[in-house]
């Protein structure tokens, strides 16, 4: 019996050779390369990418690879090699209006300067199993554009509505962001440490707590005022150089939501913004973003706080992690006999006591 | 190598070597930053200092805190011990020590007189330890009125207020009903007579033990919190005049080496449930198996392992 809790290192190193094995599959089956998932899992990449923080698609590949395609495992790796990384700088502020657009759709005006732009999407198939790509993968390919087109220019739809004053303002803070994965987590949180743990938090929660606002738990009506994906320039600034460089492009999703607001003591009746914007092409998180960093807005609108999940910051914040969770959740599974041993003799000692006092309690009645 | 990755694609995955990591894998900017919320934590006891805990290669919930606050203490010359639920070979503490053999390289011991530092997950071992070592907790939720208060920021005003009458509340509550304070593990205490502290899940028998020699130190890596006992510091488990803290454990002795001292594991035996109580302190009842200390079920337990 004494034998069963020893020969946890060799048990350890058993584990974990089997899990090699497991992870190769049958090895009749060619093996998956690393470029075969950057270049055919490229959504599963992306999202490991946005989780992980880290925009780095061959790392990515390599986690999912590794994890055996467990996404969530796979983000855990990035996010443990993201930690080790040294911190160069920071770029400068992205402009996302410059952004080459793969994708560009607004759901409220049916025409805008740079057009509608549906692109690569899942929109509009029909969810049958094509069985085809069963047998042969190989398509042919998409027409193209005429050459010598120049791009269209695409300025945000926002902007359109801002001109008219009917938008709620944001304004340049002039500040650096914090850096929620060097700082702790302390609240109340500002709105760029709100989009830093959205963006980087699980897209099924984030999906989730977005979903619930749309069935009425913080209901704030919100239009995609435009979506798009594209890659945009990453500039920096050398001091040595005294100007700044482009260092490299990421693709990136934004959406922007425009919602109502009825005005409040403060303010006029006007359009108010929610914002999403995620590493890769990640079109469902960067909507469910924009609706819950709208529903954390409520405070600084001056709206009424009504109690909903998706209003309450400690809540979101605190929850979406889902390294933080998943690893919280899965510890449950490590030993944890010494306190339930305590329990034991808690709950033993207090059925004694309850039976005692059963006993006495009819002698008593007697007399 | 893989026929299907590029040449550029190799170097770069060898350019990332990853046999380069620091001493005690985290990089000293962030061992500084460690070390500034301990030495913040062990000027005002008990208190949670925030700190910007960092993803480490094992999950949230499995010793992140301890981990880091063990790879910000530790030094080449340490001597290193890590047990979890007092035990030295239960798989995560393994894994935990395997991890500073390889990424600081420091000697490791089971003996908990010979460790410099212990890293600790549920237990206080039973050998009182000296002034010149260091005992680090991992902690899973690091506020002890977390379960009678969901908000941080409201449980960190209560702290700020000393506001503790909810946990006196809560006690008063299990004796009207129980008759007896119904919290055996993660048992609140109070610190100089200023904090309320959770001393991490270890058993209410470790409470006692909190007042000792050894400087302890408490890592929630998942909740980004550190707080720490000094030395002697006083360490008051909550209670009432009428209804004292009482440090409970099986009425049994040990069954290997017959200690009636120690906190002791229950293991179901054979089919017919029959028990066998044994020290959750291995380190400390092989040590008394060694010096000759033999219990009721010594004999054909031992046996067995042969």
């Amino acid at each position: 019996m004494y034998v069963a809790v020893k020969g946890g290192e060799r048990a350890i190193d058993n584990a974990h050779a089997w899990l090699s094995e497991e992870r190769r599959g049958d090895a009749s089956v060619t093996e998956l390369s690393v470029a075969q998932i950057r270049e055919q899992m490229t959504l599963a990449v992306n999202r490991v990418m946005a989780e992980g923080s880290l925009y780095d698609p061959d790392l990515a590949a390599l986690a999912i690879k590794q994890a055996r395609g467990d996404l969530i495992e796979a983000v855990f790796l990035i996010r443990a090699y993201r930690t080790t990384l040294p911190r160069f700088g920071a770029s400068r502020p992205m402009d996302t209006g410059t952004m080459a657009c793969d994708r560009r759709v607004s759901a409220t005006f049916k025409d805008a300067p740079g057009g509608q732009v549906l692109g690569p999407t899942f929109d509009y198939t029909h969810r049958l199993l094509d069985f085809k790509l069963a047998a042969d993968g190989e398509v042919p390919p998409a027409p193209e554009a005429p050459e010598g087109a120049p791009p269209a220019k695409a300025p945000h739809i926002m902007e359109f509505l801002d001109r008219e004053g009917l938008m709620q303002r944001d304004t340049d803070s002039k500040t650096l962001p914090r850096d929620l994965t060097r700082e702790p987590l302390e609240l109340p949180a500002t709105r760029d440490l709100r989009l830093q743990a959205l963006t980087r938090g699980d897209e099924g929660f984030v999906l989730g707590m977005a979903y619930s606002t749309q069935r009425g738990y913080a209901r704030n009506h919100a239009f995609v005022a435009e979506l798009r994906i594209g890659k945009v320039a990453v500039e920096m600034d050398i001091p040595e150089l005294g100007f700044a460089i482009e260092i490299g492009e990421v693709e990136l999703t934004e959406c922007e939501t425009v919602n109502q607001f009825a005005g409040s003591k403060t303010e006029p009746p006007q359009f108010t913004r929610g914002y999403g914007l995620v590493f890769g092409m990640s079109e469902r998180k960067a909507i469910s973003m924009a609706l819950v960093d709208r529903a954390l807005r409520w405070e600084e609108l001056g709206e009424d706080n009504l109690g909903a999940p998706a209003q309450d910051a400690e809540f979101v914040l605190y929850h979406a992690d889902n390294i933080q969770a998943t690893g919280f959740l899965e510890h449950i599974k490590l030993p944890h006999y010494v306190d339930f041993q305590s329990e034991l003799e808690l709950i033993r000692k207090l059925r004694r006591e309850a039976a005692a006092a059963a006993q006495d309690a009819p002698r008593e009645a007697a007399e | 190598m893989n026929p299907a990755m590029t040449q550029s694609d190799q170097d770069r995955h060898e350019e990332r070597g990853m046999n380069d990591y620091n001493f005690a894998y985290l990089d000293e900017q962030t061992k500084r930053m460690i070390r500034r919320a301990i030495l913040k934590g062990l000027a005002i006891p008990g208190y949670q200092v925030p700190f910007a805990s960092r993803e480490m290669p094992m999950p949230y919930g499995w010793g992140t805190g301890g981990v880091q606050v063990s790879a910000a203490v530790l030094t080449p010359e340490d001597t290193f011990k890590v047990i979890d639920q007092g035990a030295d070979d239960t798989t995560n503490a393994v894994s935990i020590r395997r991890f500073f053999q390889k990424t600081a390289g420091v000697a490791v011991t089971e003996a908990t007189t010979e460790a410099s530092v212990i890293q600790t997950r549920h237990r206080i071992p039973e050998a009182a330890l000296r002034e010149d070592q260091v005992l680090v907790y991992q902690v899973p939720i690091p506020e002890p009125l977390r379960f009678l208060e969901p908000s941080e920021v409201e449980t960190r005003k209560m702290h700020e207020l000393e506001e503790y009458g909810l946990m006196h509340v809560k006690l008063y509550e299990d004796i009207a009903q129980h008759g007896a304070i119904a919290t055996a593990y993660a048992y609140p205490v109070k610190v100089e007579g200023r904090y309320v502290m959770d001393p991490s899940p270890i058993p209410k028998f470790d409470n006692p033990k909190l007042e000792m020699a050894a400087i302890q130190l408490f890592g929630a890596g998942r909740e980004q919190r550190i707080y720490a006992l000094p030395p002697y510091t006083q360490v008051v488990s909550l209670d009432f005049e009428d209804y004292p803290f009482e440090a409970s454990k099986a009425d049994h002795p040990c069954g290997l080496c017959g200690a009636e001292d120690s906190y002791l594991d229950e293991l179901i035996v054979d089919d017919a449930g029959g028990r066998l109580f044994m020290c959750s302190d291995t380190d400390y009842c092989a040590a008394r198996q060694a010096a000759g200390h033999r219990g009721a079920d010594a004999a054909p337990v031992l046996e067995g392992m042969a």
